[in-house]
């Protein structure tokens, strides 16, 4: 093992350590400090008790109140640790509180109740997660759905994606055919319509068809991107036309070469724009906003953003559900990154 | 090749579902002949263009010259150039609280002021980073993974990671409080939110644009600074003659990228602030959506007049994009 020290000391190029050296790792430290932090700080946040996060100014780790079940109460009792007026320290069982005035007992002998002022104990408190964070939003909100809705138009919208747009690049890769370049210029031109300048006009599209306040008007209409037809087109270019010619002259129809030849061998490039689809997918804000109008059609994203509207803001559900949605884009990234990154350098897209 | 059962079951499956249109696109396949399959390959694609980008954008240009509030255009009566009338109807273009649309003026300038500000603090902070990245460090991957992941993260979930920090109780003041200040109202002060809604924004975004610019550095070839260093060129002068020059393309193209998305900023300042407070950090997007979908009676005329003209907006802005690329290619 090498020392820490010793690890940072190494480089590439062995030489001094220059003051640029010196002044980048500075850069980069603040830069972990500034992009980590605060994610850091919710997921932590987020396992505190409603007390907990109430607290100003607030603890770094998670504390949750130790208890303790005494004889002759039914539930559990706060422990404290308490300064008696003789100036000893104990640690005793909380009964209950009247005014400034704190009762507490012995939990080994809770026979005698002694009376102290509440300024006079401190909360006795362990490292704990609290779940109940968690589990509450999920029961007893409508997260549960969320979550459900979430998952449901990501996978469907993804095999939507998929499934069309390798059609579509399987035609303009293998075929030639009139109006082809017409065709390759119109998937470009999509590029330059975002959804925010025909928000109207695809409302009213989504409506007339029929698809007001239902999954399907999130799913359908960013399935065809124009992204995803270069993605797979490019790749499929590459690929060697014997195997296509070959396949033609053993009478294979087009939809066989095309599910089990192109389809294949274009694995590596679905695997990238699967990736980027979950991700569109699982973020995607400004048009579930506008066409999801009932709660029970709401994506995770949706119902964060309405229950934080709400005036009671209540940031332990809240942070909690937070994370929830984080944690699918934090596995992609973990285990993905590398995906993406070459990915976007490929396509300059994200 | 992984022989693990569930992922063999998984392709099997797979497979099943590919195979299932065979037999009716074999049949179509006989009726039309081989050399026109491309259509129908090409056709489901077309139909969801066709539908959800290329007639939007029919009905959005309708839409701009009809008025009412009914959702479906048979209903709407035409109202000729009204709508962008009323866009334009200002007494003064430099205050917009003289004008009859003065939400779409004020939309109109803090986009501008974001945008401005946002892309040279973008631009900048993404080249540092990039250039800090390309030097002879260690853990490079980790350190551009580090600077990348918020590009993956929702502006929901970004928001709120920087609401919470921000919010009157969170962490940042109850470290000024510490230090002996007073804590700050951040997303209650008109000044203070904006500053905010551009932190997050390039906080969320930089990652995507360090990596372009990292791709652009790392496509230098290294003899050149070697050749620089023989000569003893200093190592500013190189960053100044050698390395920005070369760059240029790359800061071209991000810089105009990091314009048109600026321009259509909603997400997250959305998620953090609501456009407050007041109306601070309102920007032409969310005009547009609240015009039409978040306020009591629904205007999708105006709503759409306001479109248009953000799509023209865009429009030159992706059109300089392409002519800078295509000189990028010439040069």
């Amino acid at each position: 093992m090498m020392s820490p020290l010793a690890l940072l000391r190494q480089r590439r190029n062995p030489g001094r350590i220059g003051f640029s050296d010196v002044l980048a790792y500075i850069y980069l430290a603040v830069g972990v400090f500034l992009m980590f932090g605060p994610v850091v700080w919710l997921v932590l946040s987020s396992f505190k008790t409603r007390s907990n996060l109430d607290e100003f100014p607030p603890t770094f780790l998670p504390l949750a109140q130790q208890s303790v079940a005494v004889k002759g109460y039914d539930s559990k009792l706060p422990l404290y640790n308490v300064t008696m007026p003789d100036g000893s320290k104990r640690v005793l069982a909380q009964v209950r509180r009247i005014g400034v005035i704190s009762q507490l007992v012995d939990p080994a002998a809770p026979q005698t109740i002694i009376k102290v002022n509440m300024d006079k104990r401190t909360a006795l408190r362990h490292l704990g997660l609290d779940w109940h964070n968690y589990e509450h939003p999920l029961r007893h909100f409508n997260f549960g759905r969320y979550l459900w809705n979430s998952v449901f138009v990501t996978v469907v919208a993804t095999l939507v994606t998929l499934l069309i747009n390798s059609m579509a690049a399987y035609a303009l890769s293998i075929h030639e055919f009139r109006g082809k370049n017409f065709f390759l210029v119109a998937v470009i031109a999509t590029l330059m319509v975002p959804i925010t300048i025909i928000l109207v006009p695809v409302f009213v599209v989504v409506n007339e068809i029929g698809l007001d306040n239902s999954l399907w008007a999130v799913i359908l209409p960013g399935a065809a991107t124009p992204t995803g037809v270069f993605l797979l087109r490019q790749y499929m270019l590459t690929m060697p036309r014997e195997l296509i010619e070959a396949a033609r002259m053993d009478k294979a129809s087009e939809w066989q070469i095309y599910a089990r030849i192109v389809m294949p061998l274009a694995l590596p490039a679905l695997a990238v724009l699967t990736i980027f689809s979950v991700m569109w997918r699982w973020n995607e804000f400004l048009w579930p906003l506008v066409v999801l109008s009932k709660s029970e059609t709401y994506t995770l994203q949706i119902g964060l953003n309405a229950f934080q509207g709400d005036l009671q803001t209540q940031w332990n559900y809240l942070l909690a559900m937070t994370v929830v949605a984080l944690i699918p884009i934090a596995l992609v990234f973990v285990f993905l990154q590398r995906f993406i990154t070459s990915g976007i350098a490929n396509t300059g897209m994200k | 090749m992984t022989t693990a059962p569930a992922s063999n079951l998984l392709a099997r499956l797979g497979r099943f579902i590919a195979e299932l249109p065979g037999a009716p696109m074999a049949l179509v396949e006989r009726v039309i002949g081989t050399s026109r399959m491309a259509y129908v390959f090409i056709l489901p694609n077309i139909l969801f263009f066709g539908l959800f980008v290329f007639l939007p954008i029919g009905i959005d240009i309708y839409y701009s010259f009809t008025g009412g509030t009914a959702l479906f255009p048979s209903q709407r009566p035409g109202v000729g150039g009204l709508q962008y009338h009323y866009l334009a109807d200002c007494k003064n273009f430099y205050d917009p609280s003289s004008c009859r649309e003065d939400y779409f003026w004020r939309g109109m300038w803090t986009s501008l002021k974001f945008t401005l500000i946002q892309v040279s603090v973008m631009v900048l902070v993404s080249l540092a980073t990039a250039l800090v990245l390309n030097m002879k460090i260690r853990a490079r991957g980790f350190f551009r993974a580090v600077y990348f992941f918020p590009v993956l993260l929702s502006p929901v979930v970004v928001a709120l990671v920087w609401k919470w920090i921000l919010q009157p109780q969170g962490l940042l003041n109850a470290a000024i409080v510490g230090m002996g200040g007073q804590p700050i109202l951040f997303l209650a002060d008109a000044g203070w939110a904006m500053f905010w809604a551009i932190f997050v924004s390039v906080w969320a975004h930089t990652g995507f644009y360090t990596l372009i610019l990292l791709a652009g550095l790392q496509a230098i070839p290294r003899d050149i600074y070697e050749a620089a260093d023989m000569d003893g060129t200093r190592p500013l002068r190189q960053l100044v003659r050698l390395t920005l020059p070369l760059l240029w393309p790359n800061l071209l193209v991000v810089l105009v990228l990091v314009t048109i998305r600026g321009v259509q900023t909603f997400d997250e300042v959305f998620a953090l602030t609501g456009g407050g407070p007041g109306t601070a950090t309102m920007m032409i997007v969310q005009y547009i959506y609240t015009t039409a979908f978040a306020s009591q009676v629904p205007d999708y005329g105006l709503a759409a007049a306001a479109s248009v003209v953000l799509g023209l907006l865009l429009l030159v802005l992706t059109l300089t994009q392409l002519w800078l690329t295509r000189r990028r290619g010439a040069t």
